[in-house]
């Protein structure tokens, strides 16, 4: 007998609002709605530029319910540092979060020098990466985090050079370097994961980073259905292991059950298509290493130890 | 849409915009196989899934983007996307 529920509606759940300007299939306006309903009411969002930014609020219209504040692309930790001390002083910080997110540009590139500080002054704010692993918003252009092989614009497919030459920066391990108490990584393919790690975050004092795998269909050249299995497949192929650090200790990974090889999250990417081709044979491989060495690091595979 | 001047943007206003036209292939709910499970609901980027009031889970198609995730996440194959014709 298939339970009943009493009806609702997210319009009046929602801390997030429908009606935002993203590609149909985004993940990131997936993951920003998790990220926000779990943290409650009581949130103050500083965003930096990209994405996000631009399809929430476009003029006159904010798909945001809490308090919700732009400035730059450089500087979002920096005004985030600033209303966290502005709370601090109006004696509200104890019952009132402060999140700060920006995309994987605004973290690893050109926010960095600002998130470096944030972490190190010590604030009590939690950072959110949306990791689409290039910057969407200005045309897929490479960014940091950037993994190997993607074809992106600025970092194409030729005879020469299939895709990008360099891997992804590993910015939880600088995080952790930083001393933060608490650094995670999810995706939005496991929404209970993804709210448990944003809970466990705000209740820990001091800076929090936590870096979110969000599918990007237009970046990707995926179809607009597949954002969820991509998501799964970056996890249980071991690309995106998905792991917890508390106090500079590793306390959690997500284990993968059935190890799937790197092909099936790849092939339905059009910026991997070059990788099946008999050229891109040897990077497929590396693609396949690299993986294998995350698997390696993170203990992915076997029995739950203790 | 309403403007309120000094004022950048009120919140949630973003359901002004109708994205619902957007949309080439729409969710179709089959109410006899949905068991709510609740994933399609907590997959939706909108999100713009509601539950109907037969307590069975249904689409607000004034802000469906048509992606498909529903359809795709959905264990018991109870969306179905068609191609909407206007």
């Amino acid at each position: 007998m298939p339970k009943v529920i009493a009806p609702r509606d997210p319009k009046e759940w929602s801390l997030f609002t429908a009606g935002h300007t993203a590609c149909a299939g985004c993940g990131q306006s997936l993951g920003a709605r998790l990220v926000l309903n779990a943290a409650g009411p009581r949130t103050i969002l500083v965003n930096a530029t990209g994405c996000l930014e631009v399809f929430t609020t476009r003029f006159p219209s904010s798909a945001w319910r809490v308090p919700w504040l732009h400035s730059l692309f450089e500087n979002a930790s920096a005004v985030g540092s600033g209303v966290e001390a502005a709370l601090k002083a109006l004696g509200k910080a104890d019952d009132v979060n402060v999140i700060v997110q920006g995309g994987d540009g605004g973290t690893a590139d050109i926010g960095f020098g600002s998130l470096s500080g944030m972490f190190e002054r010590g604030h009590n704010i939690l950072y959110v990466c949306y990791d689409n692993e290039a910057y969407m918003n200005t045309g897929i252009q490479r960014s940091g985090l950037t993994p190997f092989a993607a074809s992106t614009t600025t970092s194409p497919v030729g005879s020469e050079v299939l895709g990008n030459t360099t891997g992804k920066k590993d910015l939880p391990a600088i995080a952790v370097a930083h001393g933060v108490p608490y650094v995670a990584t999810t995706t939005v393919a496991y929404p209970k994961d993804l709210e448990k790690k944003v809970k466990k975050a705000l209740s820990i004092k001091g800076p929090k980073y936590i870096q979110i795998l969000v599918p990007c269909p237009l970046g990707w050249g995926h179809d607009t259905a597949l954002t969820i299995r991509l998501a799964r497949l970056a996890v249980q192929s071991g690309i995106f292991p998905v792991i917890e650090v508390e106090n500079g200790k590793l306390t959690s990974v997500m284990r993968i059950a059935r190890k799937v090889p790197v092909d099936e999250y790849l092939k339905p990417q059009a910026r991997f298509r070059h990788l099946f081709t008999p050229a891109g044979r040897e990077e497929l491989a590396r693609v396949q290493a690299l993986a294998d060495a995350n698997i390696e690091r993170f203990g992915l595979l076997g029995a739950r130890a203790g | 849409m309403k403007f309120y001047p000094g004022v950048p943007a009120m919140p949630g206003t973003s359901l002004d915009n109708h994205t619902g036209n957007w949309r080439t292939q729409k969710p179709v709910f089959d109410h006899a196989k949905c068991t709510a499970c609740e994933l399609c609901e907590q997959y939706c980027p909108e999100p713009c899934i509601l539950v109907a009031d037969d307590g069975k889970f249904d689409v607000d198609l004034d802000y469906c983007k048509g992606c498909g995730i529903c359809a795709e996440v959905c264990p018991f194959d109870a969306i179905k996307m068609v191609l909407e014709l206007k």
